[in-house]
């Protein structure tokens, strides 16, 4: 399926990248996760089991097992550190 | 009454680069209501410190479309526990001084009790659920500011009690 991807903060920053298309081979935000750790480099330290990020499809906090529907909109953040 | 507060459109919600003013916006609550018992304001500004260095300046940047959806939620649910007449969250972006304001809460209610309470509540729900995050500009250089545990821990006794 195709998603939309979004990347903000530090994330935006280390990734090179505020967004992209990807086209994901699995169904999950645990698969899309995966998908972009198997880039290696940063992707990988970025997103690997421990670091604290959080996932948002289509503007909602989702857990790793959240079910992805096709084009939605996928965020993927540091932890907020507003107010 | 519960759900005329969202109806109503009284529920002022912004996300912006410009600074407020919290006597216009607490004025703009009561204005041509006799109903409202209490306000009450929560103001957080720009430190000049945090973790031991100095801070000279700070940007914060947000997800446009759900910063403004969390916010809405957050107070939908302080309105479903306390009943409130009007609620005013205003939360700035980009690039701030030491001393700028950051944010603003105001609840107005018929008592203070659920006036200060729901203003709390929102500001730790907002520290915890809203995405804004946060980068220093310090004599070292820049870094983005880490969550903190008390703002977890701030945000859960909302669920404990």
């Amino acid at each position: 399926m195709m998603l939309r991807v979004l990347y903000f903060a530090r994330l935006r920053e280390r990734f090179g990248m505020a967004g992209e298309n990807v086209e994901l081979a699995g169904t999950t935000a645990a698969d899309l996760v995966a998908q972009l750790q198997a880039r290696g480099g940063v992707w990988a330290e970025e997103l690997a089991a421990g670091r604290a990020f959080r996932v948002a499809v289509n503007q909602d906090i989702v857990t790793l097992d959240a079910a992805l529907p096709d084009n939605a909109e996928v965020a993927i953040f540091p932890p907020v550190t507003g107010g | 009454m519960k759900a005329d507060l969202m109806k109503s459109g009284l529920m002022k919600i912004a996300v912006q680069t410009e600074a407020f003013d919290l006597g216009a916006e607490v004025n703009a609550m009561s204005l041509g209501r006799t109903d409202i018992g209490a306000i009450a304001s929560f103001v957080g500004l720009a430190r000049d410190s945090n973790e031991g260095s100095g801070v000279q300046a700070m940007t914060l940047e947000h997800y446009p479309g759900m910063t403004e959806k969390a916010l809405a939620k957050l107070v939908e649910e302080a309105n479903t526990r306390w009943a409130l007449l009007d609620v005013t969250v205003i939360h700035r972006v980009g690039r701030l001084l030491p001393g700028d304001p950051i944010v603003l809460v105001a609840v107005a209610s018929s008592h203070r009790g659920e006036a200060f309470a729901a203003c709390e509540f929102i500001m730790d729900y907002l520290k915890t659920r809203a995405p804004f995050w946060k980068k220093e500009e310090t004599p070292q250089g820049e870094r983005w500011v880490d969550a903190r545990a008390s703002d977890d821990t701030a945000a859960a006794r909302w669920t404990d009690s």
